[in-house]
């Protein structure tokens, strides 16, 4: 049972990451493309009835900037649009749907420039995802090299890089990651931007899951397997390749399911206080800046898809950890 | 006393503290020259409540320079003329007239006779000379007291009789008036024994008992708690009285409540907790305008401000300093058609529209509609074209690559970098814009937040930055404030500082007509130069002015005589007159 939430729990994330990926191809827009008349737009009215019968294919209302009206555009699917990169590869210009000029559809209405929201969610998410993830992966790699040294092999070395840890986990984190940032260049491009920002997230955030894998590795190496393997000969390599290693894996998933969204939240934050990617690239914490005024706040909710997004990745995730901590534990 | 006598006093004692009404207007006297406000008529009682951003920081006059302080100040002390919020125009205050000699130079003003502090001792002419020594003493280091030397000299001010005192300017100055107004009048039987021991600058604070602080505006202090509200109580000798005689003020209080931003404000005034609220942006004006009825509140819109926002190039002597980067930008950003280029490519209908919910105006110089006396009417307004923006920049030397960028002579492409106050999202959100404008001329802007006092230090500092999003003006109509701004040597001449002469030609034509309007006592003649400096600016663009907000204010349908105004303070200039409808019979509310 558990077994089968866990695929289903990677399955939906894998889905969600796969959606990120081909942003381009479900957002209708260019995250950028401003429509000035349309600003604080509600999310678009969709109707499934057009000329008084119902249809299967959508219809977008679009309010007439002169009256009350709307005038309907029937929905399109697989259009083709402005033009995106895959992966920053392979060029495109097809879209999962769109409408005709001059209507619009904005499934999560838009911001105060007339962005459409929905293309700036999944957008805005290549880089909050991202930046999840690759902060991970970094911090994983430095926490699995400094918690086996550390742990396999104790005395001074386990001394000062426990000390560093502490040291990092004394940090107040946010305050920290201010000042870095604060410390780099004026204007950064984007993806120097992207990567300063994984980079420093990522640096801190280390020496919990450290700890985690020194704890493991000095349980793993004073077991009678592994003793016994030192005793035949085997080299330091081999005994952490083929013995320890492998007792560390079920702590890594599991602080890799928890990391994730705990470093896509860091990089929200950031970017929130304006301090990540800059405009007019999204991402999930820059859209809900303008939440920081209370009139905006209270007047148009829908400009709360990011943090609904957040939260959604986030509980994700933690079902993942939660999962495979269990699934751990029943091997 | 036995105890149950005692115990009986102190129970008096405390209810008479707490139940105490504020203090009851004394009783007018033929012997006071009292200034009658004939259209004015309310009735006592009632506290105000207003929301503020910070606490003040003191209640000195001489040494305060935080908005909040002042606007407390402001109401507890009184000038001798004073600028009608209203109007624009001076009126009479503690000198109920004055005369200006021919030559402009001479200011002889009669005081009011008869007028008493706040704690009933008689005002005149001593104090006015013990004020103004104090403003001008360089040791005491007022804020305010550049704006009385004249050429590096200060006024000759005498006392001519005990209610005559006379200012003689080194040279004239045609807003000489207007310098009055904020001026406090201080009272030298309190200040001049602190002043004497040389210790003037810790008068005053705001932990210093309420019956010291002393003054001659509508309010005296009450009651201070830190971090919470400052109170302040009807002064019963204010020498101003309503149509029936009746002397103000009519509230028995202002209080002053510490609630943080204007977030913070709106969300007291909704729920109740304040009465007023100050200049709010325009996503807030339109939340409380839903509900006006249902709150019982009354907004207005009053119209443009006289702040003026601009888009500045870095135009800064950067010899000696390692900003090669931006030195080489300032090739572009020192040519006048790649400035006008950029004015060109600016929607700024879109602009007032986005950031401002079309409560704003657009502007094309730096005197706006808000001050119908000074704006130059015939400065062109032109709409935004791109394709007029091309032909300036292909004209300058610029080009566009295969790929649509724009590239100089050098082949190089323009980047730059907007900088604007992270805490202010009306100006984020015109950086926003502009570099979406000026994508369409294939121009890379990338904008950058920064915290208001780094991004001070690199304009002011550094000249670390290749533009800017700023604001600037709204202190008061007349252009002289401006001076600072618009003088080569100014300490705000903001695209190029440090300047100890003109630059450019046009620079040098404005200094010459700035000094020149400076002293011209016609206001016609003075009119015409200004409206010359103005055309100037427009035409040459040390700053691409972008829009002004409308000034958006509000309070309880209760506040009567509620005339908000576009000058600062723009609800409390006539605390005097406010008063709470249906407290006829209250005391305190």
């Amino acid at each position: 049972m558990r077994k089968r939430a866990m695929w289903i729990l990677l399955g939906s994330l894998g889905l969600l990451h796969l959606a990120i990926i081909f942003a381009g191809f479900l957002a209708p827009y260019d995250p950028a493309a401003q429509n000035r008349e349309f600003p604080y737009a509600a999310p678009s009215r969709l109707d499934f009835v057009g000329g008084n019968r119902p249809h299967f294919r959508p219809f977008v209302c679009v309010p007439e900037l002169s009256d009350e009206h709307c005038v309907q555009y029937p929905m399109h699917f697989f259009v083709h649009g402005s033009e995106y990169r895959i992966l920053g590869l392979l060029r495109s210009n097809l879209h999962l749907f769109g409408v005709e000029e001059p209507g619009r559809v904005f499934l999560l209405g838009t911001d105060s420039f007339g962005r459409d929201e929905f293309s700036r969610l999944v957008y805005g998410g290549q880089i909050s995802l991202a930046a999840g993830l690759v902060a991970t992966f970094l911090a994983l790699l430095a926490a699995t090299v400094i918690g086996i040294l550390s742990g396999y092999y104790g005395g001074w070395m386990d001394e000062s890089l426990m000390g560093w840890a502490e040291l990092f986990l004394a940090l107040p984190w946010l305050y920290f990651l201010l000042v870095i940032r604060a410390l780099l260049p004026l204007h950064a491009s984007p993806p120097a931007t992207f990567l300063l920002l994984t980079a420093v997230i990522g640096v801190i955030g280390w020496a919990r899951p450290a700890r985690l894998i020194r704890g493991i590795v000095l349980s793993a190496r004073s077991r009678e397997y592994v003793t016994a393997a030192r005793g035949f000969g085997g080299s330091d390599f081999y005994l952490l390749r083929r013995h320890v290693l492998p007792q560390t894996l079920g702590v890594l998933l599991t602080q890799a399911a928890l990391l994730v969204p705990q470093y896509v939240a860091a990089e929200v934050t950031l970017s929130f206080f304006g301090l990540g990617v800059s405009e007019p690239m999204p991402s999930w914490g820059n859209m809900m800046s303008v939440l920081q005024q209370y009139g905006v706040l209270v007047s148009y909710s829908w400009l709360l898809a990011p943090a609904i997004a957040l939260v959604v990745t986030s509980v994700m995730y933690w079902l993942l950890a939660d999962t495979i901590r269990y699934w751990i534990q029943s091997q | 006393m036995k105890p149950a006598g005692r115990l009986a006093l102190v129970v008096c004692l405390f209810a008479v503290t707490c139940f105490a009404g504020a203090p009851v207007p004394a009783t007018t006297s033929p012997n006071e020259d009292l200034e009658q406000l004939a259209a004015v008529t309310g009735h006592y009682g009632g506290r105000l409540v207003i929301g503020e951003k910070a606490e003040p920081k003191t209640l000195n006059p001489v040494t305060a320079t935080d908005a909040v302080s002042r606007e407390v100040i402001g109401r507890i002390n009184a000038d001798l003329i004073e600028i009608n919020r209203a109007s624009q125009q001076t009126e009479p205050a503690l000198a109920k007239s004055w005369k200006v000699s021919k030559d402009g130079r001479t200011f002889t003003l009669h005081l009011r006779k008869g007028i008493r502090f706040s704690d009933g001792h008689p005002f005149d002419a001593d104090d006015v000379l013990f004020s103004f020594a104090v403003y001008l003493d360089e040791a005491i280091g007022s804020p305010q007291r550049d704006l009385l030397i004249i050429d590096g000299k200060a006024p000759a001010i005498t006392k001519l009789d005990q209610n005559t005192v006379q200012f003689v300017l080194p040279r004239p100055y045609a807003a000489a008036e207007r310098l009055f107004d904020g001026f406090a009048m201080l009272p030298k039987h309190v200040l001049e024994t602190p002043y004497r021991e040389g210790k003037f600058d810790q008068v005053w604070a705001l932990n210093t008992p309420a019956d010291q602080v002393v003054g001659l505006g509508p309010f005296r202090v009450k009651q201070y708690v830190p971090g919470q509200r400052l109170i302040v109580e009807r002064n019963p000798y204010y020498w101003k009285v309503d149509h029936e005689n009746q002397r103000l003020p009519y509230l028995d209080e202002l209080a002053f409540l510490f609630v943080g931003a204007e977030d913070s404000q709106v969300m007291r005034f909704e729920a109740g907790e304040t009465d007023v609220i100050s200049r709010m942006g325009v996503e807030n004006y339109s939340l409380l305008q839903r509900d006006a009825s249902r709150l019982g509140v009354q907004l207005a819109d009053l119209g443009p401000s006289l702040e003026y926002n601009f888009l500045v190039f870095n135009l800064n002597d950067l010899s000696g300093k390692k900003l090669d980067g931006v030195a080489r930008k300032q090739a572009w950003f020192g040519n006048l058609k790649f400035r006008q280029a950029v004015s060109m490519a600016v929607d700024r209908e879109s602009l007032v529209k986005l950031v401002y919910g079309a409560r704003g105006t657009a502007l094309w110089g730096n005197v706006g509609p808000g001050n119908q006396r000074w704006v130059n009417t015939a400065i062109p307004h032109p709409q935004k074209s791109l394709e007029t923006a091309r032909q300036l920049l292909k004209s300058a030397g610029f080009a566009w690559n295969n790929s649509g960028q724009l590239v100089d002579a050098s082949g190089a492409p323009v980047e730059f970098t907007i900088i604007s106050s992270s805490s202010n999202a009306q100006r984020m959100k015109m950086a926003t814009l502009v570099q979406d404008d000026l994508s369409h001329l294939g121009m890379q802007v990338h904008v950058v937040p920064l915290e208001f006092r780094a991004m001070l230090d690199r304009i002011f500092q550094s000249f670390d930055y290749d533009a800017a999003i700023m604001g600037l003006g709204g202190g008061d109509a007349d252009p002289n404030p401006e001076m600072n701004v618009w003088l080569s040597n100014g300490s705000s001449h903001l695209w190029h500082l440090g300047e100890s002469q003109a630059a450019t030609q046009w620079e040098n034509e404005i200094d010459r007509l700035m000094q020149q309007q400076m002293v011209t006592l016609d206001y016609q003649k003075r009119k015409q130069l200004y409206d010359r400096v103005q055309q100037m600016i427009a035409e040459n663009l040390p700053f691409i002015f972008l829009a002004t907000p409308d000034v958006l204010v509000g309070a309880k349908t209760q506040v009567g005589n509620f005339h908000p105004a576009v000058l600062d303070p723009y609800t409390l200039w006539n605390a005097d007159e406010l008063y709470i409808r249906g407290t006829e019979k209250a005391a305190i509310r």
